[in-house]
């Protein structure tokens, strides 16, 4: 069971969400938007949206960056102190998401415009990122120290997965909320090309910072030299 | 010297009826789906009013166009931090309209008229909302809520362009004697330097080259609605259906082909014209620096003469084709606004350098202008020109509007309106005098020739006249991109391309 959800599902899912994002990206960037509601509603959504994206993309931020520097994680661990300021920072930001997420839900099931625009994707993903929120901050509250056993068993984990060598037996005797955690991190990464998680993937906004302020698009002369964004 | 062509439009006030054919074709043509039945592209509002959307003129309350700080010229919407509060602001933003601010997509419950069972009352048809298809308790706004003043001062008392008007003045609202309004047909004004461009993150939103028509690129847009925030005239619109930004295409589909716009092909009064422009591409980031009381004077400078040998042989160096030339020498445009000057952009002190202009209406003299020196208003009377500040309109109010607050600006084409009319008088009834007819259109600057041009475009114009539209070359532009227009549905501000896929449209 764990070889197929930790050894054969990373592949699959990855694999779907790569393959949607092309297929979508080519057949109809039409679609693809944050399909932002705050239009409709934002006295609510300032609740939800600014303590969600905030709270959630520090989070994914330090996964993303224990990936890459686990030595880095373990070594600043190594005095208690440090380790209590890592740990209760993250958890205070999964509170963050946590309460911006409720806030987020609690607006779709009331307000009668948002909740006209909600599609099933919508409840989908919601759900997806509530049990992803719910059982991450039990891990930090139930399992300390979260941050230390992230680096030890489950980023090895994940560089196995990723040179295509996967060793469930760092995951297998991790408890069930730590599983469906990282299981339900896999479904959202399948998600991502389907809803409008896809517009976590956009890297435009950070071009923004270095591009002039106006864009002109020429058709006569050779887009190279004049416009900012080249045809294919 | 860059020299670059733009569309441009120009309202005669004096003449617009607000009839709103304008809108209803825009509508129908353009604005006629799910998530886009708020949006008007093209909109006439009356003047004064608080507009659509509620007091869209109001920068403190929406922090749309530029400002000048520290020498530099910086988007409202971003005071503090900059560009970082862009990204900062991305999940939420504080200076967003709502659609409340616009209003609430309705229609009528039609059906109940005839299925409603047999019963003592007369059945009613209960409006319904678009967005969540329920029964509306009450609808509260709609398109052009306060037209022709809505009967109140109410919302005309909102206007932000009564800035700065004595309390006599403010009268207009409110004494009937004194009461007076007119319309302001709106569309995108196509900017030289537009803010919403300048916002947009993705940036989705670009500026054509050869035209200067402003179109969101759909495809990439990620619905991030700056634009609709760095607007100060909150032309461009958020699909709340599709989660994208729209707005006015400038109907090039047809402008590219020499058709005029549907909104000024439509226009009963024939007011609009629409013609092409030369402009210095070099000079735009100081002309939106200048302050306020030059600003409509630099905005005429950056506009150059088409006739000049110089400025064409740049303009063929620039690349500008033939046919663009010869419609730039005969540009209804180019004459309203920089020969004759009596055009002038809406709300230049929002920087965004806008390429509309408008003809600011002659009003009646108020009764009193005769009547507190003891006498009646004589109608007959040739000294129009010295009581031209006691007409219905407060100058302050249209100079608010039109001219950064630079009256003299305002005066100068109501003047020449005025002087243009008495020359004709005289033409046709012959009651002033040739010499005093001369004497007052010199005294404005405006030759014989000049007046019997401004009443020819303005009063008899054809539809050759009124509209100069070069057509495009859309041979050349295949050599870029070679996409069918079908191909690029999305990626040039208009309609998405539908894909069917497991029984969803994507």
């Amino acid at each position: 069971m764990d070889k197929v959800l930790f050894g054969a599902m990373p592949y699959v899912l990855i694999f779907t969400a790569i393959v949607g994002a092309i297929w979508r990206f080519k057949s109809n960037a039409y679609t693809w938007s944050s399909q932002s509601s705050q239009f409709l509603e934002n006295k609510t959504l300032f609740f939800g949206s600014f303590p969600w994206h905030y709270g959630i993309i520090t989070i994914l931020l330090g996964h993303i960056f224990g990936i890459f520097f686990p030595s880095a994680i373990l070594a600043w661990n190594g005095a208690p102190v440090r380790l209590y300021i890592l740990e209760l920072t993250a958890l205070s930001c999964g509170f963050l998401a946590l309460f911006g997420l409720l806030a987020l839900i609690y607006r779709r099931l009331t307000n009668s415009r948002v909740k006209a625009l909600t599609s099933s994707w919508d409840v989908l993903i919601l759900i997806v990122l509530l049990i992803q929120v719910v059982t991450g901050v039990l891990n930090a509250t139930m399992y300390r120290w979260g941050s230390n056993w992230y680096a030890g068993a489950a980023v090895p984990w994940i560089w196995s997965i990723l040179k295509l060598n996967p060793n469930v037996d760092y995951v297998a005797t991790l408890p069930l909320i730590t599983k469906v955690h990282i299981f339900n991190a896999l479904i959202f990464i399948g998600f991502i090309p389907f809803s409008r998680l896809a517009h976590f993937v956009v890297l435009n906004p950070y071009k923004y910072l270095v591009r002039p302020y106006q864009v002109v698009r020429w058709y006569k002369r050779t887009p190279q030299t004049e416009n900012i964004v080249q045809y294919k | 010297m860059d020299i670059r062509a733009q569309l441009s439009m120009s309202f005669h006030m004096d003449k617009c009826i607000g009839c709103h054919t304008c809108s209803v074709s825009c509508k129908n043509v353009w604005t006629s789906r799910r998530g886009a039945e708020y949006m008007w592209w093209n909109n006439v509002e009356t003047k004064p009013g608080a507009g659509y959307p509620l007091t869209w003129e109001d920068q403190e309350r929406y922090r749309g166009g530029w400002e000048v700080s520290g020498g530099s010229l910086r988007l409202k919407l971003l005071k503090g931090p900059g560009k970082i509060r862009t990204l900062a602001n991305i999940f939420f933003q504080p200076n967003l309209p709502t659609v409340d601010d616009y209003y609430e997509p309705f229609t009528y419950d039609y059906q109940n008229l005839f299925n409603a069972p047999a019963g003592d009352d007369q059945p009613t048809a209960r409006p319904k909302s678009l967005i969540t298809g329920e029964f509306m308790e009450k609808i509260v706004l709609g398109p052009n809520w306060d037209d022709d003043m809505a009967g109140s001062p109410l919302y005309a008392a909102n206007d932000p362009n009564l800035k700065g008007l004595s309390e006599s003045q403010k009268e207009m609202l409110t004494k009937f004697h004194k009461l007076f309004f007119f319309y302001l047909p709106r569309i995108c004004n196509h900017c030289l330097n537009p803010a919403c461009v300048a916002s947009c993150p993705s940036g989705a939103i670009y500026k054509r080259g050869e035209d200067g028509i402003v179109l969101i690129d759909q495809d990439t847009c990620r619905a991030w609605r700056f634009c609709v925030s760095a607007c100060p005239y909150k032309k461009p619109y958020y699909n709340w259906a599709n989660g994208k930004s729209e707005k006015c295409i400038f109907c090039y589909p047809r402008t590219e082909t020499g058709q005029p716009n549907a909104c000024a092909h439509a226009c009963t009064g024939r007011i609009r014209f629409v013609g092409a422009l030369l402009y210095d591409a070099d000079r735009i980031e100081d002309v939106a620096k200048t302050p306020d009381d030059r600003l409509v004077e630099a905005m005429r400078e950056i506009v150059l003469d088409p006739n000049d040998p110089r400025v064409i042989e740049e303009a063929r160096k620039a690349g500008i084709d033939e046919n663009w030339l010869r419609a730039a020498q005969q540009s209804p445009a180019y004459n309203l606004f920089k020969k004759w000057r009596i055009a002038m952009p809406n709300h230049p002190e929002f920087r965004t350098v806008p390429m509309n202009f408008y003809i600011p209406p002659l009003s009646p003299i108020l009764h009193n202008a005769k009547a507190e020196n003891g006498g009646t208003f004589d109608p007959e009377s040739t000294e129009f020109f010295n009581e031209i500040d006691k007409m219905r309109i407060p100058v302050r109010f249209l100079a608010n509007m039109l001219s950064a607050g630079n009256e003299q600006v305002v005066l100068e084409s109501l003047k020449k309106q005025m002087a243009v009319r008495i020359y004709i008088r005289q033409k046709r009834v012959g009651d002033i005098g040739d010499s005093k007819a001369k004497s007052v259109l010199s005294s404005v600057g405006l030759t014989p020739q000049d007046a019997e041009d401004i009443y020819r475009l303005t009063s008899l114009g054809t539809f050759q006249e009124r509209f100069v539209i070069p057509e495009t070359h859309r041979e050349h532009m295949t050599t870029v991109d070679p996409r069918t227009m079908y191909e690029k549905r999305g990626s040039v501000g208009f309609g998405p391309k539908k894909k069917e896929f497991l029984g969803r449209t994507w």
